[in-house]
């Protein structure tokens, strides 16, 4: 393993997250009769490898200093993330929001991400999950880095050393791993061995409740819901001084200066020709009784058979 | 138009200096679109010391090999590998790039795209050839990119209507192996690749058809490979005649013991599903699945798996499979020869004994 030898300087860090449905936890409701999804019945959450990478940089910060912002596009729900993101102690967060953006592939998500990243400025490292649960594509990340123009390190399984001028990470690959060092700026993608996401902060969940709760007596959480006429958001009481180090700001496709046709389903390549909902054909098993004799009978066939030698 | 165009492009991964499996798969599914598409296949290989795979690669199916032989191409690093691929698919104008779904090709893959503006989709399990409509228009033999997606609820179908090349991803073992004919006729070029030391060269390297170097900018090699090690594979799943899955209803680390013992029993491999391998109770080296290995062994027992789109995407090829559930209504059984409801950590135990006395009956 190499030597660690740390930055020198503060760093300045941005993740990209998504909120994802819980694929893994899809129950009956979750299609429709015509074979669509019913993405309301979906629970949304944040994309575990993205926690990974909110993590890692966490880590950077509290060992070389710095600042963390977050990003994230989707709908106005997806604030959430941002939320969470906050209470496990990121400095900024960035929501993209826009139907603009709506029914974008990955290409154009990356677009869209790329953009508001070279808004947040002079960036030392952008990290990323490797991919989201609910396409497994692990594209958005190697293609940010590239409408970046950033090298790359994908699969980060570990941030070995960062020394203000460069990032030195293993990544997994099939039966190994190798391990690589880059230039910064660059962009990782980290998977979930990299390391343990940390909970929410219950400190930091009531240092933003206490905050809003001053500024508005009726708290109701919306005060990390940007509003859609302002660009940025910063809690603030009522003198104006600012008592939550947290910025909350939410861009649109405007807001970043997104070119005409390159995001949302405009700025996609890739189209969705046909959704067929999976229909499972009508058990045709033969059945084997789990006694003695049935599972007997049953290797005596496989054998028979020449399936089992 | 070079004469090299509309070609089936297959980008041929090396290990160890031998092309990966995957890689000679994707060449025999790429001569059968290409035989669709009334075109040629071609297939492009980098490294150090890589023209000696060229005849494999045309025995397999490339009617055309680029090699881009070169001393920066020597281990597989994004930015150089991002640069030959880019270059060469504005120069050739292939209608479709294959890439394996390896780390190697999840990491080049999607960067070409971007680059390219390329429509891209991860982890097909299926391609074909077909035409789609739209309000206005119609296409042509586009390129089928089919996966399932959401959980593995649905099954999409992924074209990209206006944009070339098409490419995708594919598993390894996904496409069945090509057989060698070792009487096939193909063409090489060499690819030039030069290193641009000064701003100026690459300020040269301005996209053109035609045949010209491969210009690798200084910030194309930025990133040093600092150590690589990797064992052979451990698992060989895809070779198994046997293959004994376990699922989540194995319930625990403790439990694919019992796995594990059936698949010595019978001289098998223990594969697994993405739950149990996400629960981290057996490695990923055994995930059989979209996003795992896929298999076609004479047996495939799935015990405790309850057999989601993409699990069965990895093994319904299988020659007999027995699926051991306690839930009749379980998925796995729409896919099994063999069915037995019941209890795993009961069932399994009388296999064993009955495979151990079969001589006996």
């Amino acid at each position: 393993m190499p030597a660690t030898s740390e930055a020198t300087r503060a760093l300045r860090l941005v993740v990209l997250v998504k909120q994802v449905p819980d694929t893994a936890n899809v129950t009956g409701k979750a299609m429709k009769d015509d074979g669509t999804i019913n993405r309301v019945a979906l629970p949304a959450v944040f994309n575990p490898e993205d926690l990974n990478a909110l993590e890692e940089a966490l880590r950077l910060r509290e060992r070389c200093g710095g600042r963390v912002t977050v990003v994230t596009m989707g709908p106005p729900a997806a604030v959430q993330v941002l939320r969470e993101s906050l209470y496990r102690g990121a400095d900024e967060v960035v929501l993209l929001t826009d139907r603009r953006f709506a029914g974008a592939d990955t290409l154009a998500t990356s677009y869209a991400l790329a953009q508001a990243v070279r808004r947040l400025g002079d960036v030392d490292l952008v990290l990323c999950g490797r991919q989201a649960i609910d396409g497994d594509t692990a594209q958005v990340g190697p293609q940010t880095a590239e409408k970046l123009g950033l090298p790359q390190i994908t699969c980060v399984s570990r941030v070995d050393a960062v020394d203000g001028e460069t990032v030195t990470a293993t990544r997994s690959i099939e039966g190994g791993y190798e391990t690589l060092r880059a230039p910064l700026p660059a962009l990782l993608t980290v998977t979930d061995e990299a390391n343990e996401p940390r909970p929410p902060s219950a400190r930091l969940v009531l240092t933003y409740k206490e905050a809003a709760a001053e500024v508005w007596p009726d708290y109701d959480d919306s005060y990390l819901d940007p509003k859609s006429d302002e660009a940025e958001v910063c809690l603030v009481d009522h003198s104006g001084r600012p008592v939550c180090r947290a910025r909350v700001m939410q861009w649109d496709a405007a807001t970043i200066g997104a070119e005409e046709g390159t995001t949302g389903l405009r700025g996609s390549p890739t189209r969705v020709k046909q959704i067929e909902s999976v229909v499972l054909a009508q058990p045709e098993a033969k059945m084997v009784e789990p006694t003695d004799e049935g599972i007997s009978a049953l290797v005596h066939e496989l054998v028979e058979e020449h399936i089992l030698g | 138009m070079s004469g090299t165009g509309d070609q089936v492009w297959v980008f041929i991964e090396l290990d160890g200096g031998r092309p990966a499996d995957v890689s000679l798969e994707l060449l025999g599914r790429a001569r059968e679109l290409a035989g669709r598409l009334g075109v040629q296949t071609g297939a492009v290989v980098a490294g150090a010391g890589c023209r000696d795979v060229t005849s494999l690669l045309v025995s397999m199916g490339a009617d055309h090999v680029f090699v881009a032989d070169h001393t920066a191409l020597d281990a597989y690093r994004a930015g150089p590998y991002a640069r030959l691929m880019t270059t060469l698919i504005r120069q050739h104008r292939p209608q479709i790039v294959l890439y394996g779904a390896t780390t190697t090709g999840r990491d080049l893959a999607p960067r070409v795209a971007s680059e390219l503006r390329a429509g891209l989709t991860a982890d097909c399990t299926d391609l074909q050839i077909g035409d789609h409509k739209t309000k206005d228009r119609s296409y042509e033999d586009l390129l089928y990119q089919i996966r399932p997606a959401f959980g593995g609820n649905i099954i999409a179908t992924i074209v990209c209507p206006e944009h070339r090349p098409q490419m995708a991803t594919v598993r390894e073992g996904v496409m069945r192996m090509p057989e060698t004919d070792d009487a096939r006729d193909g063409e090489t070029t060499e690819v030039a690749v030069e290193v641009g030391d000064d701003a100026a060269k690459a300020r040269e390297d301005t996209p053109k058809a035609g045949d010209g170097p491969v210009v690798l900018r200084p910030e194309d090699v930025a990133v040093e490979l600092l150590d690589r090690h990797k064992e052979e594979k451990r698992v060989d799943l895809k070779g198994a005649q046997v293959v004994v899955a376990g699922g989540i209803g194995v319930g625990s680390l403790e439990g694919f013991d019992l796995i594990r013992r059936l698949a010595d029993t019978l001289g098998g491999v223990v594969g697994a599903s993405r739950a149990a391998v996400d629960a981290g109770w057996i490695d990923r080296d055994h995930q059989v699945g979209q996003t795992g290995t896929t298999v076609r062994p004479r047996l495939y027992i799935a015990a405790g798996i309850s057999g989601s789109v993409q699990h069965r995407a990895g093994m319904d090829e299988s020659s007999r499979i027995l699926a051991i559930n306690d839930d009749p209504q379980a998925p796995i059984f729409s896919v099994a020869h063999y069915g037995i409801v019941g209890d795993l950590h009961e069932v399994i135990p009388r296999l064993i004994r009955a495979y151990k006395d079969k001589g006996a009956a």
